[in-house]
């Protein structure tokens, strides 16, 4: 009995979905808008949102898609995409990366996206990466992350990890005097990744490393670490711990009687954003340092824009991080290589993204290099009581990406 | 390792250290009594542990949330009040879902465990769309931030002392109830034979109900504390159900003496081990030394002698 039911409901699902293919609007092939049968007609085109809304990685992927569907509203306020209006199939991966690479093929093959903003996780993008390659789709992908990648697949709209790791050392080194250095961070490819990149760098300065740690995801107990900081002394505390992790860390160093303003050590982290710092509580890291190319107080006309925008959306309380702004460039990004192609085709999009640029972006001037990554400034923001940071130092210039530095493999 | 400091360096460091070891020791006794007195007394495998403790959380921001919108001048004494409202909440809670969903499972702890698993998953559900999937950030009362210098070294975090403290006060009356009390004997009773006690006049299902409520309760108590050392989010009761288990498990399952020398045993090493080995090192090590001794001892450090 059950097993005809399953059947018979099976065969059902089965009908469905070829009538679903072969209902899809038929596009000529000639047009050289769409010559690849993309989801676009005379009037609008669809792309996909790929993002946790449910799981644990909610708590940082609500801020991109959040800035995503801005950066669509406004497209769309503007003309949309060479005359199109730009709509969106939103998927949840769920916090679960195999559900991620499902969604992904789902957006790819049956509702054929001209694109996909999604991804927070590295986890979540090599899931989807086959997928993206197989299938040939074009995905935005708004994480600083640790490098060591280089997709035709993917454009890369955060920092890669030498961007933000040495130009903060750099910093410290130059304006703080900084000789001595403590890497902490949760134990995953990220910040261990990033740790590498810093303690080559730190060598390559002639400076020392005095310790190096990592502690699960998810540790609620810092005590001991705290404890050897105190006793080594290091100049600096190189800070990549993520999650909720982050909280436990900065309510146990101000338990512990260590003053964050007085900068000994100084604390120079490259993952804690203003969206962290709401749950950190700002009276609890206040006088640490951030090393990321986007701030919520970055003083431009841009910024100022986006920020009231964003506002005007989301609710006045709400607070934009790094990647938020990254993902926010995603769709734009997009458009500029569409218009520049003159069609939606993957394969002409990727030939004409390398040299796009945008002069509207809320960080500044961004640029995509040959290698999918973006040229960007890095900036140092000192953490206030109010959960915001203060700009206190900006890289002269565009920093170059590069996600496969000589010898840090 | 330790030659190029001084002596008062290395005397007040491994001072610190040994408090770090003891604050540990408060946070796994808070965190496991509850789940003791519900898996240990009451066979219950209650995977929802780290939610209940998460909603003595969010009471306690929302306490928080209150008291300086409204009252700000009694702000620096919200926090008893919270863990009150935190500990009757979260004690209804476990009556309700007690009435609901566990009564029909005592005889099946196995199936418990897949149940309270579904509860643990709605209740995350639960706070993300009532408080956001973001984790909100809970402003504490400035003299439970500060710290206590002792020596110029030597800073005595004051959270850390509350939530000894507090560790302490909650295990006495749990020992005051468990086996100085009427109804404590009563519970006993229920655990050691149902039928008998049954038998002999004892309202067994009101027991229970009292017994899961209470240790859901604790767990609020322990959930209001930890906004002082850990994060307050939908899914943050995740990072604490795992290390709860374990020390329940390895202090013997029926013996809440049991936990509390399981979790003297767990913190100690961890936080031996931390200071001399880097934190995942220590984790790995810790979980070995428990593994390797619940191979020898399966039913803990501490049984009861009960005739099956």
């Amino acid at each position: 009995m059950l097993s005809n039911n399953l059947s018979s409901k099976f065969r059902k699902a089965a009908l469905a979905f070829t009538a679903s293919i072969f209902l899809t609007p038929y596009i000529s092939q000639a047009n050289p808008v769409n010559s690849t049968g993309l989801a676009v007609t005379d009037d609008k085109v669809t792309v996909g949102i790929l993002h946790s809304v449910t799981g644990t990685m909610a708590i940082s992927e609500t801020g991109s898609v959040q800035a995503e569907k801005l950066a669509i509203e406004q497209i769309n306020a503007m003309g949309g995409v060479l005359g199109r209006k730009i709509e969106f199939i939103q998927e949840d991966g769920a916090s679960d990366w195999p559900t991620f690479a499902e969604k992904s093929k789902k957006l790819l093959v049956n509702d054929k996206v001209a694109a996909v903003f999604g991804c927070w996780t590295s986890a979540s993008r090599k899931a989807v990466l086959p997928v993206f390659e197989q299938y040939n789709g074009m995905l935005y992908y708004p994480t600083f992350y640790e490098g060591l990648e280089q997709s035709p697949n993917v454009i890369y709209t955060g920092q890669e990890a030498t961007q933000q790791i040495l130009e903060g050392i750099d910093w410290a080194k130059s304006t703080k005097g900084a000789k001595t250095f403590y890497l902490l961070g949760s134990d995953y490819i990220w910040p261990r990744t990033s740790n590498k990149i810093a303690r080559k760098h730190i060598d390559k300065l002639g400076l020392k490393v005095v310790g190096e740690e990592y502690y699960p995801l998810g540790h609620t107990q810092f005590n001991s670490v705290i404890n050897k900081i105190k006793l080594k002394k290091p100049d600096v505390v190189f800070i990549s711990v993520v999650g909720g992790s982050n909280v436990a860390f900065y309510k146990q160093l101000k338990a512990a009687g260590i003053n964050m303003t007085k900068e000994k050590p100084l604390f120079l982290t490259i993952s804690v954003t203003e969206d962290e710092i709401l749950g950190i509580g700002g009276e609890n890291i206040e006088g640490i340092y951030a090393s990321m190319k986007y701030f919520q107080s970055l003083p431009n006309d841009n910024n100022k824009g986006f920020v009231e925008a964003f506002k005007a959306k989301w609710g006045k309380d709400i607070v934009i991080g790094d990647v938020t702004q990254a993902a926010y460039l995603g769709p734009w990004l997009w458009k500029a290589a569409v218009e520049k192609a003159g069609s939606f085709d993957i394969d002409k999009v990727r030939a004409a993204s390398p040299g796009i640029e945008l002069t509207t972006a809320p960080e500044g001037y961004v640029r995509v290099h040959e290698n999918h990554h973006l040229w960007s400034k890095t900036r140092i923001g000192v953490a206030m009581t109010d959960g915001q940071y203060k700009v206190v130092y900006e890289s002269s210039d565009l920093i170059e990406p590069d996600p496969f530095p000589e010898g840090y493999q | 390792m330790f030659a190029e400091y001084t002596a008062s360096e290395l005397t007040s460091i491994f001072a610190m250290q040994g408090f770090a070891g003891l604050i540990l020791f408060s946070v796994f006794v808070l965190m496991a009594l509850g789940l003791a007195i519900i898996f240990g007394q009451m066979g219950v495998i209650n995977m929802a542990h780290g939610e209940f403790m998460i909603l003595g959380a969010y009471i306690t921001y929302l306490t928080s949330n209150v008291f300086s919108e409204y009252v700000p001048t009694l702000f620096s004494g919200y926090f008893f009040l919270a863990m009150l409202l935190a500990f009757l909440a979260t004690f209804l809670l476990g009556a309700l879902v007690e009435w609901a969903m566990i009564r029909h499972l005592y005889k099946r702890p196995l199936d418990t465990l897949l149940a309270t698993w579904g509860l643990s998953l709605i209740l995350q559900q639960l706070y993300r769309t009532v408080f956001g999937a973001r984790e909100v950030g809970v402003t504490l009362p400035d003299w439970l931030m500060g710290s206590y210098p002792l020596t110029e070294m030597i800073e005595i975090p004051i959270n850390g002392i509350f939530v000894m403290v507090l560790t302490l006060i909650i295990s006495l009356g749990v020992y005051f109830m468990m086996f100085r009390s009427r109804w404590g004997c009563q519970v006993r009773a229920v655990v050691q034979n149902r039928e008998m006690a049954s038998a002999v006049g004892i309202n067994t299902e009101k027991v229970d109900r009292i017994t899961f409520a209470l240790g859901c309760g604790i767990a609020g108590i322990a959930g209001s504390a930890f906004t002082m050392v850990g994060s307050t989010g939908p899914t943050s009761g995740q990072l604490y159900i795992v290390d709860t288990f374990l020390v329940v498990v390895f202090g013997g399952a029926q013996s809440l003496l049991g936990t509390i020398a399981s979790a003297f045993t767990i913190s100690q090493a961890q936080s031996t081990m931390e200071f001399f080995l880097s934190g995942s090192m220590a984790k790995v090590l810790t979980l070995l030394v428990v593994v390797g001794i619940l191979m020898l001892r399966p039913q803990g450090l501490f049984a009861l002698k009960i005739r099956h």
